[in-house]
């Protein structure tokens, strides 16, 4: 068949054996058997048997990159929604801005939106985020959407194939963070496009051949490819 | 309580300009409406709607009371709205906050004031029975626009409710009737709300809209182009012109939801 | 006052026209609602209940959460329109009740240490009753908690066994509820067989309580495959379809 689908399984399927294979992401061993804890893909690496999730709330790793948005300003920090299970502490020391005591508000404030990094997540998973670095920044202009953070390495592609694919045929400047959140900037019509093209990947996130089709559809009423 | 990105009202402001809206919708067009009837097999009458992803049950339960003393042979109409923690990661679960006990009274309004359920036919013994009957408004998904969604799903749900007189048969007297019969309804008014951002004018909004808006208004008009209740709602405020203007898509919109209504009411 | 209504007659025939040992019909729709992280809707004979899961979100007040693992709060509610006679909106002390035993039951199933100070919040509504309601919303809650992506160690499954006119049977339908001689809901794990849930009320012997017990986990596993012949069905089709 052209276009197979991946294989889904669900909680308490079982993938293999402890003798055979190891057990990898999103699996539990119990009595030598290995089964998917969550509704996912099943991704077989030699024979490490793993179960990349299709839902679920986004888990924060150290160094992900997310879009945040600010939820408060405090005297000396402020609290960020990563679209993780809790609130991202984000400390005046981890900016790139020299804040007076207090002028916490002056410069991010309720509603801002940043694109951060995760700096840290202790074992009770209190997370911290960071603007120090060159590539981190507060978000001006442009539309921020959310998707599912799990088919977000589908929205990147291998090696950033997919999303460099859309940003040559729609010109439009896009950031995906880790958390499932994408920011795009350009005209309403690329913009326009991208969330088309996002919206395919939503719905046909499990197949394969995906990155064949999105050509075709950006291909189809591009006017110029830079 | 989730915050809403500034730059969302940006983007939202600049669509505005060129005439769109987020979801591709023209300023006063309507989301897709469904109307499902009879979804509550121990209810006397209910009926689910969605508007766009917007879903609300109304169920209407009847019972036998006594009359309120200043209207001795009327029967008691009640509404009351539950916001529950189902329908939105922000609703909590307790008492009915002020958002749902507004949407419980304008829904209420919208059908004691208009008599769309003829209640003066609802008495059995003047001054000592009459019916009683209970409007529960349950929003089962928000996702923008629950008045609208909310007064349709009551209007459907009423509009195909039967008097259960076989249940009660004890406790009606002799010369009562023996059958169940149709609630008496009257043509209803149908409501339509719209929210202004800065000057731009949107019908039926989207979660997305609602976040942003400046001000709502939500007008009710009935089969004859006349208007039969209006509410305001959040701080902002509108010019007189803004007002015809909802006025007028209200009138537009609303004779359409009628037709879909009625369509699947039969009534 | 003894009701001369024949429950079940000599040869096993049911009000309803069920023998001992079958189910009520059981539709189960995975993925309904647009803002629930997971959610699912139920019917189960009469029943119609609709569950939608958050989380695993922040936990709050500060003081209820559990640093070490996440905390599941059930809340189990009826429609004022899903029974008889109107029900004042709001929870009583049955919906307590059940919240609270669907809670301690789903906290076994869910793999919480994986979310140390959140909860996870399971909103079951009833909008249609018909006498085992809690047995249907259970259910329900372990599709909505595949649907959300919460990592599990089991779908939860539930059912009820009783006993009427002297015999024992499979899901009470409501008259049998009513006027019957005991209730037996039951909820298991049904990979490994544990009890997650067990109430009874009525008056079996040991031996009627070993045939209701064993029947329940026998309508348990039937009802099991139909969860995952829900969840499949959601999430296959997408992939059929391109």
């Amino acid at each position: 068949m052209a276009h197979e689908g991946r294989q889904i399984v669900i909680p308490t399927q079982v993938l293999g054996d402890t003798a055979t294979c190891k057990a990898g992401r999103g699996t539990f061993v119990e009595r030598g058997k290995i089964y998917a804890e969550r509704l996912g893909i099943l991704n077989v690496q030699g024979n490490i048997i793993n179960v990349i999730a299709l839902k679920g709330r986004y888990d924060p790793v150290v160094n992900d990159f997310v879009i945040g948005i600010v939820e408060e300003a405090a005297t000396s920090n402020w609290m960020v929604d990563i679209n993780a299970p809790y609130p991202a502490l984000l400390h005046v020391h981890e900016v790139p801005w020299e804040i007076e005591f207090g002028d916490t508000e002056k410069y991010l404030n309720t509603g801002d939106a940043i694109l951060a990094k995760v700096l840290s997540v202790d074992e009770s998973k209190k997370l911290q985020i960071t603007l120090n670095d060159r590539n981190l920044f507060k978000i001006k202009g442009g539309h921020i959407i959310e998707v599912e953070s799990s088919i977000v390495p589908r929205i990147i592609g291998k090696s950033g194939s997919m999303i460099d694919l859309i940003k040559k045929y729609t010109r439009c400047r896009i950031f995906v963070g880790q958390n499932g959140r994408i920011w795009i900037d350009g005209d309403a019509e690329g913009i326009e496009k991208v969330l088309q093209a996002i919206n395919k990947i939503e719905s046909e996130a499990i197949t394969f051949g995906l990155t064949a089709r999105m050509e075709e559809l950006l291909k189809k009423d591009a006017k110029d490819v830079r | 309580m989730t915050v809403v990105p500034i730059i969302k009202r940006d983007y939202v402001l600049k669509l505005a300009e060129q005439g769109k809206r987020l979801d591709g919708r023209s300023f006063d067009e309507f989301r897709k409406i469904e109307i499902e009837t009879g979804v509550v097999n121990k209810a006397e009458g209910s009926a689910r709607v969605k508007i766009g992803n917007t879903q609300v049950l109304v169920g209407i339960k009847m019972g036998i009371g006594e009359p309120f003393p200043d209207t001795p042979d009327t029967g008691v109409l009640s509404t009351a709205a539950e916001f529950i923690p189902l329908a939105s990661p922000d609703f909590e679960s307790g008492p009915p906050r002020e958002n749902a006990i507004e949407l419980a009274r304008v829904v209420d309004r919208g059908v004691r004031e208009s008599q769309v359920v003829q209640i003066d036919k609802l008495c059995i013994i003047p001054k000592e029975k009459v019916w009683l009957v209970f409007i529960d408004i349950h929003i089962l998904d928000y996702d923008g626009n629950l008045f609208d969604a909310a007064s349709l799903a009551a209007l459907a749900a009423l509009s195909t409710a039967t008097v259960p007189v076989k249940r009660f048969a004890s406790d009606l007297p002799e010369d009562y009737a023996k059958e169940d019969y149709p609630l008496p309804m009257t043509e209803p008014p149908i409501s339509c709300t719209a929210v202004k951002i800065n000057d731009y004018v949107f019908f039926d909004p989207s979660l997305d809209e609602e976040e942003i808006a400046d001000v709502r208004l939500t007008v009710a008009t009935d089969n004859k182009g006349d208007i039969r209740a209006m509410q305001k709602g959040l701080s902002g405020s509108f010019t007189k012109e803004e007002i015809q203007k909802v006025i007028k898509g209200a009138l537009d919109n609303g004779q359409e939801i009628r037709k879909q209504l009625s369509a699947s009411t039969g009534k | 006052m003894k009701s001369d209504l024949e429950l079940i007659t000599r040869e096993g025939k049911r009000l309803d026209g069920r023998g001992p040992e079958d189910l009520r019909n059981i539709k189960i729709e995975a993925g309904v609602l647009h803002r629930a992280d997971g959610s699912c809707y139920l019917e189960w004979g009469g029943n119609k209940v609709i569950v939608a899961v958050y989380g695993p979100r922040e936990a709050l007040p500060r003081h209820v959460q559990n640093p070490l693992r996440a905390i599941v709060q059930a809340r189990y509610n009826m429609a004022a329109f899903s029974v008889e006679d109107r029900k004042r909106p709001g929870p009583d002390r049955r919906s307590v009740e059940i919240s609270k035993v669907i809670s301690a039951a789903l906290e076994k199933v869910i793999l919480t240490e994986q979310f140390p100070r959140a909860t996870v919040d399971v909103n079951i509504e009833v909008l249609d009753a018909e006498a085992g309601t809690r047995c249907a919303g259970l259910t329900a809650a372990g599709v909505a908690l595949v649907d959300a992506g919460i990592p599990l160690r089991d779908i939860p499954v539930a059912c009820a066994a009783g006993k009427i006119g002297g015999q024992v049977v499979l899901d009470l339908g409501k008259e049998e509820d009513n006027l019957g001689d005991a209730d037996l809901p039951l909820a298991i794990s049904p990979r490994t067989g544990e009890v997650l849930l067990l109430q009874m009320d009525g008056h079996l012997t040991v031996d009627e309580f070993n045939q209701a017990f064993d029947l329940a986990v026998k309508g348990c596993h039937i009802v099991s495959e139909i969860q995952k012949k829900a969840i499949m069905h959601k999430y296959q089709t997408v992939a059929a379809e391109v």
